[in-house]
């Protein structure tokens, strides 16, 4: 087994906060896996994906202690990310580790200009690669056959299950190793919401996958594993049939029968 | 039952009454802005006609100073917006705390700052050290009028930006100061846009900045260096002259001006309105 990405020991606080959002949390992420994250609001696993690329760091004065390691695509030579300090390690992070929200967040462009995005920022200029690159992201995000022959027209003018997919066609242009996914569907109707779980299914034969979700039923149709997690700290972590059918802790039981949460 | 009728009823009594009283208010308002708009019309139709625009104030016409009060305008425009607009950027994206927090309360008391404080202040550093009124003295009073409303409408414009916009950019390994300009600004450009608009439209028709620093003049002139053509000081000129023929030119000086004013502004909210509709 190969690890993707390796949470050690790791704490975070926020800005002014008191108290740390997460507590002692080690937490491995396999590669070429959909690790899940559940748990009722506020328990953390937000914050937990968020802190994976280190998307915190735009908001200054936030606290990270413990280790995160990612390793390489042979699972080896692993870097801690949380030592990472110059903007350009940190861009290099986000490179290899991409992120979907909550909401589709389509870029003011056209759809071309949206998937090539972080290409462009990469300094690919090729036209001919470029167009490649958007073909098989879109094809990798299964909205190529809509909208190949508006490639052009802006971004904004797709619906809303359309847009997220193009977000997740222009994160993987740039071939992440790891892609979070926060809530991708929860903004989203069911027909939208089943595309993207057909999707995030095909993606991890290509990437490792972590997703936090709401969603119990989605938790358990596409991950392999699943956190468990409550104010703060991880609960329970398992392969996703063990968690689903035999937790070994109460509160996790209770929280996938929907006694609270 | 009869009690919840009574008060029914005497709740639809005040709703009516607020209704009058609103609508009675809001045609008072109303009242004074098509007042002017005829009066000016009325008191200036004798003296417009197509001449005003091919003569200069020497011949009787007023195209040297509708000329000359837009190049004060735009160049106004030209210093203040990109000042304007980096201060605005630097107070939602960068700034944070105390600091940015007292650019922001100085800025917004700039905005209701008298017009003719600064345009004396523009007096004592662009006219007394030159010994002459000029147009770039003109221009920067204009400009300082309106930096504050650049900076506001920018910061107003960014704070609707979502932040998830901001976080994607940076997640595809974007720096902070590529996503403002590919995406926070492209986001807000409509918007940005109108606003500037809209803050052309209310430097367009100011006098007391520009009294005495561009002061008027009769003649065609392009240089900036003396004192430069401003239709507004020359209705303020015109007005307090002895003649009728004189004082009908400020009516219809008045009225054009208020013409333009009023487009600019139409022409702002068409756009908002297009936007909104999109």
């Amino acid at each position: 087994m190969k690890l993707a990405m390796d949470i050690k020991k790791f704490c975070f606080t926020y800005n002014g906060a008191e108290s740390p959002s997460l507590k002692n949390i080690n937490l491995p992420i396999e590669q070429n896996k959909v690790t899940a994250l559940i748990g009722p609001s506020g328990c953390g696993k937000s914050t937990l994906l968020r802190s994976l690329n280190r998307i915190h760091d735009l908001y200054p004065g936030n606290k990270y202690e413990g280790k995160i390691k990612l390793f390489d695509k042979n699972g080896e030579n692993p870097i801690n990310i949380l030592e990472l300090k110059k903007e350009n390690e940190l861009i290099d992070l986000r490179i290899k580790v991409g992120m979907i929200f909550q909401k589709p967040t389509p870029f003011p462009m056209s759809i071309f200009d949206n998937v090539v995005y972080g290409l462009r920022l990469m300094g690919i200029k090729n036209k001919d690669e470029l167009a490649q690159r958007v073909e098989k992201s879109l094809k990798g995000s299964a909205l190529w056959n809509e909208v190949k022959d508006r490639l052009n027209k802006s971004a904004m003018g797709l619906s809303g299950g359309q847009q997220q997919r193009l977000c997740i066609a222009r994160a993987i242009a740039v071939e992440p190793e790891v892609l979070l996914l926060d809530e991708p569907t929860s903004a989203l109707d069911p027909i939208s919401t089943g595309a993207i779980e057909e999707l995030v299914s095909e993606l991890k034969k290509d990437m490792t996958i972590a997703i936090v979700t709401h969603n119990m039923q989605q938790a358990s149709r596409i991950s392999d594993y699943t956190a468990f997690m409550y104010l703060g700290n991880l609960i329970e972590f398992d392969k996703t049939e063990t968690i689903f059918l035999n937790p070994k802790e109460k509160q996790t039981e209770d929280y996938i029968t929907g006694r609270f949460g | 039952m009869k009690q919840n009728e009574n008060i029914k009823s005497r709740r639809l009594f005040y709703n009516k009454v607020i209704l009058f009283l609103s609508t009675l208010s809001a045609i008072v308002g109303l009242l004074f802005l098509i007042w002017i708009l005829i009066t000016l019309f009325l008191k200036g139709i004798d003296s417009i006609n197509l001449s005003l625009f091919t003569k200069d104030l020497v011949d009787g016409g007023l195209r040297n100073l509708i000329f000359g009060q837009f190049i004060m305008a735009f160049l106004a425009t030209l210093i203040g917006v990109p000042l304007g607009m980096i201060a605005g950027i630097y107070l939602r994206e960068y700034g944070n705390g105390v600091y940015a927090n007292i650019i922001r309360d100085l800025s917004d008391i700039m905005m209701s700052a008298p017009s003719i404080v600064i345009g004396t202040f523009v007096f004592i550093l662009f006219v007394a050290p030159f010994g002459s009124i000029n147009g770039w003295a003109g221009a920067i009073a204009l400009a300082i009028m309106l930096i504050p409303i650049v900076v506001s409408t920018t910061d107003n414009m960014l704070s609707l930006v979502p932040k998830e916009l901001r976080e994607a950019g940076i997640a595809l390994g974007a720096s902070k100061h590529k996503v403002i300009l590919d995406i926070v600004l492209r986001t807000v450009k409509i918007g940005l846009t109108t606003g500037i608009l809209l803050a052309f439209a209310r430097i367009i028709g100011e006098t007391a900045p520009l009294l005495f620093t561009s002061g008027t003049n009769s003649f065609w002139t392009t240089d900036l260096n003396n004192a430069f053509p401003s239709l507004t000081v020359s209705i303020y000129n015109l007005a307090n002259f002895p003649t009728d023929k004189a004082r009908n030119l400020a009516w219809a000086a008045s009225f054009i001006l208020i013409v333009i004013v009023l487009l600019i502004n139409l022409t702002g909210r068409f756009i908002i309105q297009k936007r909104r509709n999109k």
